[in-house]
């Protein structure tokens, strides 16, 4: 895998697209590059999942977004204006716009402030009145599904991870974005609040209007929300396509193994396919060629020479890959 | 574990429903000692004594009340803990000797913590240069033995109380700025910090609304330890004699001034040396006890 290239971008209806998007870290053993010419768009109401195994570029693809994290190269474009080297001041007004849910959501609140203070920071940072504040931050806990008045002095540690992670979403609310970005936000909860968590979400997004970019490791999780999915190895795009196509007619041998890999509800059957070999090959000097070559069942010479770009392999379905996997049905 | 244990588990468990053998499960106290009670109540009678040395029926600590070198005796107030070798009273000598040492335990501490904090607080948020500039500045003052930077002091400028405080103000800072430093580095990668600035914060408000108010309890905490250094700091400058000018009296002068007849009358020695000994014992104990009571995250 291992692409590059932007045939999949959709053009100027997107609310957010990103165009060859490079984030280095530098190190004393060389430069990691987290994310290296990743492209991708989201069109409004659109949810986007990007799935990929730990340290594939997902979270710092969504920080970097943000401009939270230094982006090195590529364009941003949000709601038509390029982003990518807009001043700090510029940029604080327009995450307001562009908000993120975070994997720990404990982490994520300030151990010492109560609950009704957390919900109403982003108002009060724009400077609203007291009362105004406490008025909207009401409104979002009850969105949130909290009793606003119970939790209103709690502290952070007083509350449950999903708990935690609803007070999170109220206070990306309450701002009013467009964009939610959620980074693994039901990762660090059980199963029966991960759907909760999913389905407010979900709720939230209909009923706000909001754009979302759904970022996880669980396939199942991405498969339940997402719209599109892109499929993320070693900081590149693997494939990039409508979630039910991809799904049912994986065309990466990467995104081939990911589905093999989750274990199927028959504990006699196993997984569902071949597990890979090997590990993710250093990210400080990642295979030339396609990046995915060292673990890939189908690798050929090509592969080691010649990076493989996104192109269409079936109608709205895009793969980096010169060997692309037939439809199974 | 036997046949006879494991019947006895269902058994159990049925008893609880009808309430007659609930498991009692009491309650975890915490381990309170009475030296910390006691730390703190000498604490406080020892500023209660200082704010009040005016008012309290005490003797003036200039004046004679009685013989010379005379020992701890009942009766009369005065000479409850003897006299000093012009026969002043030691109890109002202490008393007024207490004014002296917490205001120079408090005054440079909490300016030392407050510059300290200030320093490390943006070294540690901005990093690069700022952070390699304030680091040099703090590793170059704790290289400085503290004890040779205050005589220099002492010696260049006139003793006073100014001059004491400037320098152990000076002492105090670069432990205060790596303090500072090290928690903001631990607090500001966390999530919250970044979600703050996600909200549009600026810098100055993740600082002092997110970040600072999570590490100010360790650094208070760490206050009355930094206050007990100061004060046998200030002590062993003023027996030196380069610390407080007499006739004012501080406990670390009292010590020097009868260190000489300390054969004849050892309390001239032993009393102030004891009230030092009392208040740095107590503020170290109140240091440890504020700590473990305010350190929240260490307790989840």
């Amino acid at each position: 895998m291992a692409g590059s290239g932007t045939a999949h971008l959709r053009g100027d209806k997107a609310l957010l697209s990103v165009e060859d998007l490079v984030v280095d870290y530098p190190g004393k053993a060389g430069t990691v590059q987290a994310v290296s010419k990743v492209s991708f768009d989201v069109l409004p109401g659109e949810t986007l999942g990007i799935v990929g195994e730990s340290g594939c570029g997902k979270t710092t693809t969504g920080r970097a977004v943000l401009r939270l994290d230094r982006v090195t190269a590529g364009r941003i474009r949000f709601a038509g204006e390029w982003i990518e080297q807009a001043d700090e001041r510029r940029m604080r007004a327009l995450r307001r716009q562009m908000q993120m849910i975070f994997q720990d959501p404990v982490a994520s609140l300030n151990p010492r402030r109560p609950v009704k203070d957390i919900v109403a920071e982003g108002l009060a940072i724009a400077g609203s009145p007291a009362d105004e504040r406490a008025a909207a931050s009401a409104t979002v806990m009850s969105q949130v599904g909290l009793d606003g008045e119970r939790f209103a002095d709690m502290l952070p540690r007083q509350l449950s991870g999903g708990q935690a992670q609803r007070v999170a979403i109220a206070r990306a609310l309450a701002v009013g974005p467009r964009l939610l970005i959620c980074d693994e936000p039901v990762s660090a909860l059980d199963v029966s609040v991960q759907a909760q968590i999913l389905n407010l979400i979900e709720d939230l997004k209909a009923q706000y209007d909001l754009t979302v970019v759904f970022i996880a490791h669980d396939l199942g999780v991405v498969r339940t929300i997402s719209d599109n999915v892109m499929v993320m190895y070693l900081g590149k795009v693997c494939e990039f396509g409508d979630s039910a196509e991809v799904y049912a007619n994986p065309a990466h041998p990467y995104t081939r193994a990911l589905l093999d890999s989750v274990p199927l509800t028959d504990p006699d059957k196993g997984f569902a396919g071949p597990a890979l070999e090997g590990d993710v090959p250093s990210p400080l000097s990642p295979p030339h060629g396609c990046r995915f070559r060292t673990r890939c069942p189908l690798a050929q010479d090509r592969c080691a020479t010649e990076e493989p770009q996104m192109n269409e392999v079936r109608p709205g379905q895009h793969a980096a890959c010169h060997f692309p996997l037939p439809p199974t049905t | 574990m036997t046949q006879s244990d494991v019947k006895a588990v269902p058994e159990a468990a049925a008893s609880w429903g009808d309430g007659a053998r609930e498991p009692v499960v009491p309650r975890v106290s915490e381990p309170r000692s009475v030296l910390v009670y006691l730390s703190y109540g000498w604490l406080f009678a020892v500023v209660a004594v200082a704010l009040l040395a005016g008012v309290l029926p005490l003797a003036s600590f200039a004046v004679p009340v009685g013989p010379p070198r005379q020992a701890p005796q009942l009766g009369s107030l005065d000479l409850l803990l003897g006299t000093d070798s012009q026969g002043r009273s030691i109890l109002s000598r202490c008393a007024y000797g207490a004014q002296v040492s917490l205001v120079v335990g408090a005054a440079a501490g909490l300016v030392g913590a407050a510059i300290g904090t200030a320093l490390g607080m943006p070294a540690g948020y901005f990093g690069k240069r700022a952070d390699s500039l304030v680091r040099l500045v703090a590793d170059a003052m704790l290289a400085f033995p503290p004890l040779i930077l205050l005589l220099a002091l002492s010696s260049i400028l006139t003793p006073s109380v100014r001059t004491l405080l400037v320098g152990l103000t000076l002492l105090i800072v670069p432990s205060y700025i790596r303090l500072a430093r090290a928690n903001t580095l631990a607090w500001a990668a966390r999530d919250f910090v970044l979600a703050a600035r996600n909200m549009g914060a600026g810098h100055r408000r993740v600082l002092t609304r997110e970040i600072m108010p999570n590490f100010l309890p360790t650094l208070g905490a760490y206050l009355p330890v930094v206050m007990a250094a100061l004060i046998v700091a200030e002590g062993s400058l003023s027996f030196l004699g380069l610390g407080i000018p007499p006739p004012r009296p501080s406990w670390g002068g009292m010590i020097a001034e009868g260190k000489d007849s300390i054969a004849e009358s050892p309390h001239m020695v032993f009393v102030p040396s004891f009230v030092i000994f009392l208040t740095v014992f107590a503020l170290n104990q109140a240091g440890d006890h504020l700590r473990h009571r305010f350190d929240r995250t260490l307790r989840g």
